[in-house]
């Protein structure tokens, strides 16, 4: 058993403020790791911390990944390592095209790892397949990058590019939220379809509907800044049953 | 993401910022009857052409220097500018050009040798030097087909007739105050004429070079493309870094007779000076074209250099059915300033013209988007559609947009759409974690708002234009 990604007594701070205060984590490699945490707790600054956001400033502990410190690389240097984050809210990118802009990304990956670039052809392939199988509507591929997409449809966009770049730790903050009922099983499904047993995936989520579909090796609680709780999959139910303030007494 | 960071992924460094090496024959600073007649003389021109040269300089000391554009500026002391310079070994044999030129012309990425093309594309160049050209490259290929192309100095002693026709005709000596300085001491520029009918065989160019100092360099280009004939056209430039502001103040006529069509592309990369504003060239341009019946004009710009651009290329459209088309992309960073638009005047009837203005401002940049759409009492049926959009990089930036309509008659229909974005580090940050680094990251998006300008270039053209937008950029963001 061994950690993808080790975080030390992290203290982050946004616009001066602190809000992680002091984090410890160990993520396993090939396990789905879930974060559960009242809102403002710092999940999403935990997220942005991990993969470089200019908003984010670290100035305590250490984050560790495959053996080494990550606090000082750029943002692209950590993705095209593998570190892959489906945002909360994800930005639209008008004048964009989709297919052309997850092609770079692609090729700038496979580049990164001395592979031959894949051709427009061989990419549309692979895009479409996906595409259809995510459920997403085949326009999808030509329109500007999450540009007037719906709450889910982003998410789901997320989740082809998740698919599509194949990395090796993805973070994926709350991409069950705003989802419908198919639209939820087929993103897990796609996640599902991405454990191979050397992944590792870092969930954040406020419901235990997705964690049903994923199975969650690790419950994570995230309050005020640090993680205050760790157990299996059975915390889920505890939590939905008590809430967080119960924890608190704990 | 902080602003220098962004500053330094759109700072272009100027890389056709040398000096060629050669021997120049300059006048000396200063603007009379005297160096007009001599700049006449040093073209060997016919006296009408001296004569036109010299009422063009006494309508132009009558004329004031117009000051509406949103541009700052110090005044030119005109009388501080040579009006002539041009290299030492004269251009009279095509295969004696200065080996230092052709090897200037090579690093442009010009290629002036016939069997080196550009793209593995056959483009005939007209290469300028300053105030006079240097070499025009498949003149007798194109003769073959009765197409002229030519210096617009041999022109004048070649083809009296039609330059006496047609010039002046679009743009008249006294239309503005720049193009009246031009008319009185334009040096050269290209001349095309495209028989009735004649499709022209290959892409028709003009690479203007600006070498020698305190020069200003005053090209005139005249296209007339006869009944029924089409042609594409492209012109490109580029100047030494200097601390001095230069002079570039040009006019081009293009006059499309009936059913012919004229494709102009432009591709301006002058020296833009520094981040403060110091040196660069002062691009003060008239460019405009007529259409008679069912013709066609399209004028596509990509603007990436000078320091100052004035520069509103229009289209008269005179004929019933004809077509004007304006499509441009100004860049404007470090601290250039750009106020360019078009002028689309309908007159004839179910005219119809396109205005694609994409403005994208960097750094300290400021682009003024400036348009007038003119539907005359006659021009029923007239159509207009005018989209401009701006893009801001940064904060210190500025973008605005200024659309003018006057129309005389009530069923002219016309649509005005106009954007402003900023790329936002929000986006640059999500390109990134996708793996996609920084630069790439803006030429992306800046690419993605260029598109629609982009595809009217011809390829080989396409191409140099989105390096050159890179290159533009590049250090500005980050
Ligand atoms: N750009 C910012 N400027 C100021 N405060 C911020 C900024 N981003 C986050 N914060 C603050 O940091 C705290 C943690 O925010 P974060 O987004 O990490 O919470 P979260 O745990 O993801 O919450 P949620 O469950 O609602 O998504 C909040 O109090 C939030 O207001
Ligand atoms: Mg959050």
């Amino acid at each position: 058993m061994s950690a993808i990604m080790k975080i030390e007594n992290l203290h982050a701070t946004i616009g001066g403020k602190e809000i992680l205060k002091g984090l410890n984590l160990d993520l396993e490699e090939g396990k789905v790791h879930a974060i559960m945490g009242p809102n403002g707790a710092g999940k999403s600054t935990l997220s942005k911390a991990i993969v470089g956001h200019y908003d984010v400033k670290i100035t305590d502990g250490d984050i560790i990944y495959k053996g080494e410190s990550i606090v000082d690389m750029e943002p692209e240097e950590r993705a095209l390592e593998g570190i892959f984050l489906s945002f909360q809210n994800p930005v639209e990118i008008p004048g964009v095209n989709n297919a052309y802009f997850l092609r770079t990304a692609v090729n700038a990956k496979r580049v990164h790892e001395g592979k031959e670039e894949l051709n427009a052809a061989q990419f549309l392939r692979l895009m479409k397949e996906l595409v259809n199988e995510l459920g997403m509507k085949t326009e999808m591929i030509n329109r500007s990058l999450n540009e007037g997409f719906s709450g889910g449809e982003k998410k789901r966009n997320e989740i082809l590019q998740m698919m599509m770049l194949q990395p090796e730790l993805i973070i994926l903050d709350e991409i069950d939220s705003g989802l419908d009922i198919d639209a939820l099983r087929a993103v897990s499904e796609g996640i599902n379809k991405m454990k191979d047993g050397k992944r590792s995936f870092l969930v954040i989520t406020h419901y235990s509907r997705i964690l049903d579909y994923i199975q969650p090796d690790y419950i994570h609680v995230l309050k005020d800044g640090a993680i205050v709780k760790t157990a299996g999959a059975e915390l889920v139910a505890e939590l939905e049953e008590k809430g967080y303030a119960a924890l608190e007494e704990a | 993401m902080p602003e220098k960071e962004l500053d330094r992924a759109v700072q272009g460094e100027y890389k056709l910022g040398f000096e060629i090496d050669i021997e120049q024959d300059t006048v000396p600073p200063g603007l009379d009857e005297e160096t007009i007649r001599f700049i006449s003389r040093k073209k060997e021109e016919p006296e009408w052409m001296t004569q036109l040269r010299l009422k063009a300089l006494r309508r132009w000391k009558s004329m004031e220097e117009p000051r509406w554009g949103h541009l700052y500026y110090e005044p030119i002391d005109y009388q501080s500018i040579s009006y002539f310079s041009a290299p030492k070994k004269g251009p009279e044999s095509l295969d004696e050009v200065d080996p230092k030129i052709l090897e200037a012309y090579d690093k442009l990425g010009i290629p002036l040798e016939e069997q080196k093309q550009l793209a593995g594309v056959k483009v005939a160049v007209d290469a300028v030097v300053d105030s006079v050209s240097v070499k025009t490259t498949y003149s007798e290929e194109l003769k073959k087909h009765g197409i002229i192309f030519c210096s617009i100095s041999e022109a004048i002693r070649d083809y009296p007739e039609l330059i006496k026709k047609y010039m002046f005709s679009v743009v008249p000596m006294n239309d503005n105050f720049f193009a009246a300085l031009n008319s009185a001491v334009f040096t050269d520029g290209t001349f095309v004429y495209i028989p009735k009918g004649v499709r022209c065989p290959m892409e028709l160019s003009t690479y203007f070079r600006i070498n020698a100092l305190n020069t200003g360099q005053f090209e005139r280009t005249l296209i007339v493309a006869d009944e029924g004939s089409y042609v594409s056209y492209n012109e490109g430039c580029s100047a030494p870094m200097r601390d001095e502001n230069q002079l570039h103040a040009a006019v081009v006529e293009l006059v499309a007779l009936k059913d012919a069509e004229i494709k102009y592309s432009t591709i301006q990369n002058w020296y833009p000076g520094d981040e403060e504003g110091k040196g660069g060239i002062y691009n003060f341009v008239t460019k405009r074209g007529i259409c008679e019946e069912n013709a066609k004009i399209s004028w596509t710009q990509v603007e990436t250099g000078s320091s100052i651009t004035w520069k509103y290329p229009s289209c008269i459209l005179k004929g019933d059915n004809s077509v004007g088309e304006f499509y441009s992309v100004a860049v404007t960073t470090l601290a250039q300033q750009a106020d360019t638009g078009t002028k689309m005047i309908h007159l004839g009837k179910n005219t119809s013209s396109t205005i694609i203005s994409k403005g994208i401002s960097a750094m300290k940049g400021q682009n003024i988007y400036r348009g007038l759409v003119k539907i005359g009492a006659n021009a029923t049926g007239a159509r207009n559609y005018s989209e401009c959009d701006s893009l801001l990089i940064g904060d210190r930036c500025g973008a605005h947009t200024f659309p003018y309509l006057e129309s005389k008659d009530a069923h002219g229909q016309v649509e005005h759409e106009a954007t402003t974005t900023k790329i936002s580090d929000e986006q640059l940050f999500y390109l990134r974690q996708r793996g996609i680094g920084e630069e790439d990251a803006v030429s992306m998006i800046v690419h993605g708002f260029c598109k629609e300008v982009f595809s009217q270039l011809p390829m080989e053209y396409a191409v140099e234009a989105k390096a050159l937008l890179n290159l533009t950029l590049e250090g500005s963001v980050g």
